[in-house]
């Protein structure tokens, strides 16, 4: 265990987000059984009261944890100095088997916020509580992931060692290995490149069709997901390339760093905030017709849509920059 | 566009019921900003020493040699320089000369080291730290420095130049001497070094130099310069958690000041909330202006206690943080930190003071949101 503030920092918002997510499930699954907007009595009153405070207290957390997730990834960046080995968050995260599960179960945890809080704020738009059986649902789903985040993250930091040499990156993403990252960065370039142009012409249309019509979010939402894997294999494949202006280093964390002027933020940042917008719409989107829904829930599905768009659209942009600024030639 | 007017709307009538019980929220603020100093102080005094230690760094040697003796450190002899500057990769390999020495009359101890070439002192002379002209005072230009080895022994040197403090880190207690008189002072054979540093070119051969290093001479120890980094990020690691884990105490116990206040409502509070429920707000716009009124609090209370902080630690340099962090010694470097603070560190100190604020002082507040306004006026 070393005894790092932003450490402390993370697991204190993971321990809050654990008794939150407790505290909030056991609440749910007594909604999910008893919800009745119809009655009167006692229970239904007091649940919709307690509606109001573990709503509050789920999306405070949520937000943190979206925070975290960033938080994360920017100190196993910094801590990467203390192991032997390490260039990066790689060898920081490689350093024990915890390190990536609990990146990916952060990734999970973020991405489910982030529906969650979409999805609560269409639900307080209607008067009638019109989400709120759907949104407590979602919470007894989110609820073990959480668990499962906070446990992995406590259990990668327990057993960090910094006598343990690690491996860096350059060594995870070669095409030369086995597994996911090595099968990404041996991806030809050209096809990746010409996959990532195609999504965004997809993922941008279907945008601007749901934006149009009020229609076809579900749509927009899946495109979304297939954007972000699309744009996270151009980036091990392609992109890094262009960035460290070297054909053979694939890494998707180096370019978090200084050396590259923290560019990797402006990849990450509006590709994560897009596709989480595009996910919440998709999640909305069959309770459009819902009465108390019907007037208010379009122009704020409009205003998602645009900002998702242009999250995407900024990911597709950022690519182009890098490209046209880069040094290396890779094609002609 | 609506939901934005409302928000704003809202932090207005906040902001107007905050002013009106001034004296409350400001020793609330007040206090909470303590907190945030203290934590604020911890971080920003070790990350500047972490900077302090990595640019000292730079010009350190990438590869040290030490001979091991009885799994003590001993003196090296200088034939090793050529077994090590035959392995590819490694050049200006160097030995140095440096060594403590306790001045009975200060009670200090001085570094005692003979430079590279260009900032060798011609014999007799040595230069000297401001730390070791203060503890000596030699205020006065030409006063020569007398060092004794033992009883009734005393050698001059003239001082040929004094350190300015911005140095001051590194070369406080520093003492410089020519090669001859080193030897002749510490009695140290004509063939003996104290170590051996050379540099390496290439990073990433380090590892591989110092493993055929070791095969060649297996009776010494390799210290590189990232095992130095290493050892000096965890240190203050170490230490800066040790401070914040103490703070975080303090935290706590304001965590349970604020959920108190939260909780125990005054009656003219109660009254306005019931008021307000009166007139047509619900338990969700009265929630978010109490949590607008928590976000002004916090928000109030981390720029005051941040601001104080850098100020605490970049302008007077820390005095309530310094021993703890920095360490002690009789002789100690006068030295201002160089200011810089990054955006992670705001990001985690503003999870770490106004995220248990907020949890602490959520359910008081729905508690008196949710009350019936009869109930409340009462």
């Amino acid at each position: 265990m070393i005894f790092r503030t932003p450490i402390l920092t993370l697991l204190l918002v993971s321990f809050l987000a654990l008794l939150v997510a407790l505290g909030a499930a056991w609440f749910g699954q007594r909604l999910v059984r008893h919800w009745d907007l119809a009655s009167g009595s006692r229970a239904q009153l007091e649940m919709e009261r307690r509606t109001e405070l573990v709503s509050t207290l789920f999306a405070m957390v949520m937000l943190a944890e979206a925070v975290a997730l960033f938080l994360f990834v920017f100190n196993a960046d910094r801590m990467a100095a203390l192991f032997v080995g390490a260039m990066c968050a790689v060898g920081t995260l490689n350093v024990n088997g915890y390190g990536f599960p609990a990146l990916y179960a952060k990734i999970a945890v973020f991405f489910a916020a982030a529906v969650w809080l979409i999805v609560d704020h269409v639900d307080r738009l209607g008067r009638d509580y019109p989400l709120t059986r759907v949104k407590y649902a979602l919470i007894l789903g989110i609820a073990p992931l959480v668990i499962l985040a906070g446990g992995l993250e406590l259990a990668y930091y327990l057993n960090l060692r910094t006598d343990v040499i690690t491996s860096c990156c350059s060594k995870l993403f070669t095409p030369a290995n086995e597994g996911i990252g090595n099968e990404m960065a041996g991806l030809a370039p050209g096809l990746s490149l010409w996959a990532l142009a195609l999504a965004e012409l997809v993922v941008l249309g279907l945008g601007a069709y749901a934006v149009r019509t009020g229609r076809g979010h579900a749509l927009f939402a899946l495109a979304g997901a297939v954007f972000f894997a699309v744009a996270l294999t151009a980036m091990v494949s392609v992109i890094s390339l262009y960035v460290y202006e070297n054909p053979n280093h694939h890494c998707p964390f180096c370019i978090l760093q200084r050396e590259y002027f923290y560019i990797g933020y402006a990849f990450y940042v509006p590709l994560f905030g897009a596709t989480a917008l595009a996910l919440g719409l998709g999640a909305t989107a069959p309770f459009q017709r819902r009465a108390s829904l019907e007037a208010v829930l379009p122009p704020v599905a409009r205003r998602f849509t645009l900002w998702a768009m242009a999250g995407f659209a900024t990911y597709g942009a950022v690519t182009l920059l890098v490209i046209a600024r880069s040094h290396l030639i890779l094609f002609g | 566009m609506n939901a934005l007017r409302r928000q704003r709307a809202l932090a207005d009538y906040t902001i107007a019921a905050l002013s009106r019980r001034k004296v409350k929220n400001l020793a609330l603020v007040a206090v909470f900003s303590l907190v945030v100093f203290l934590l604020a102080s911890a971080m920003f005094f070790a990350s500047a020493l972490r900077q302090e230690a990595d640019a000292a760094l730079e010009g350190a040697p990438d590869l040290i040699v030490q001979q091991l003796s009885l799994g003590r450190q001993a003196m090296i002899s200088a034939d090793l320089i050529d077994d090590l500057a035959s392995i590819r990769g490694v050049r200006d390999v160097r030995g140095r000369l440096w060594g403590y020495y306790y001045d009975r009359v200060s009670g200090a101890n001085y570094t005692v080291m003979v430079p590279e070439a260009g900032q060798m002192p011609p014999p007799g002379q040595v230069i000297i730290g401001e730390g070791i002209a203060r503890a000596r005072g030699l205020e006065w230009q030409g006063a020569p420095l007398f060092l004794s080895r033992k009883q009734g022994d005393l050698n001059r040197f003239d001082v040929a130049q004094t350190f300015e403090s911005d140095s001051a880190l590194l070369t406080a207690d520093l003492l410089l001497m020519n090669a001859a008189d080193f030897r002749a002072f510490f009695s140290v054979p004509e063939d003996m070094f104290t170590d051996l540093a050379a540099s390496v070119r290439n990073p990433r051969e380090r590892a591989t130099v110092v493993d055929k290093a070791s095969r060649a001479m297996p009776d010494a120890r390799f210290v590189t310069r990232d095992d130095i980094a290493r050892t000096y990020m965890k240190l203050f690691d170490w230490r800066e958690g040790m401070m914040v884990a103490l703070a975080a105490v303090a935290m706590l116990a304001f965590a349970i000041f604020a959920a108190d206040k939260a909780s125990g409502l005054s009656a003219e509070e109660a009254r306005e909330i019931g008021i307000l429920k009166a007139i047509g707000w619900d338990t969700r716009d009265v929630i978010a202006m109490k949590l607008w009124e928590g976000g002004f609090v916090s928000l109030g209370a981390f720029l005051l206690g941040t601001t104080a902080a850098y100020a605490h630690v970049f302008w007077a340099g820390a005095p309530l943080f310094a021993p703890v962090l920095k360490g002690w010694a009789v002789i100690y470097p006068a030295f201002r930190l160089a200011p810089g603070v990054d955006l992670s560190e705001l990001v985690v100190l503003l999870l770490l003071t106004t995220l248990p604020y907020a949890a602490a002082t959520v359910v008081p507040v729905w508690r008196a949101a949710s009350a019936d306004p009869d109930a409340v006026m009462r």
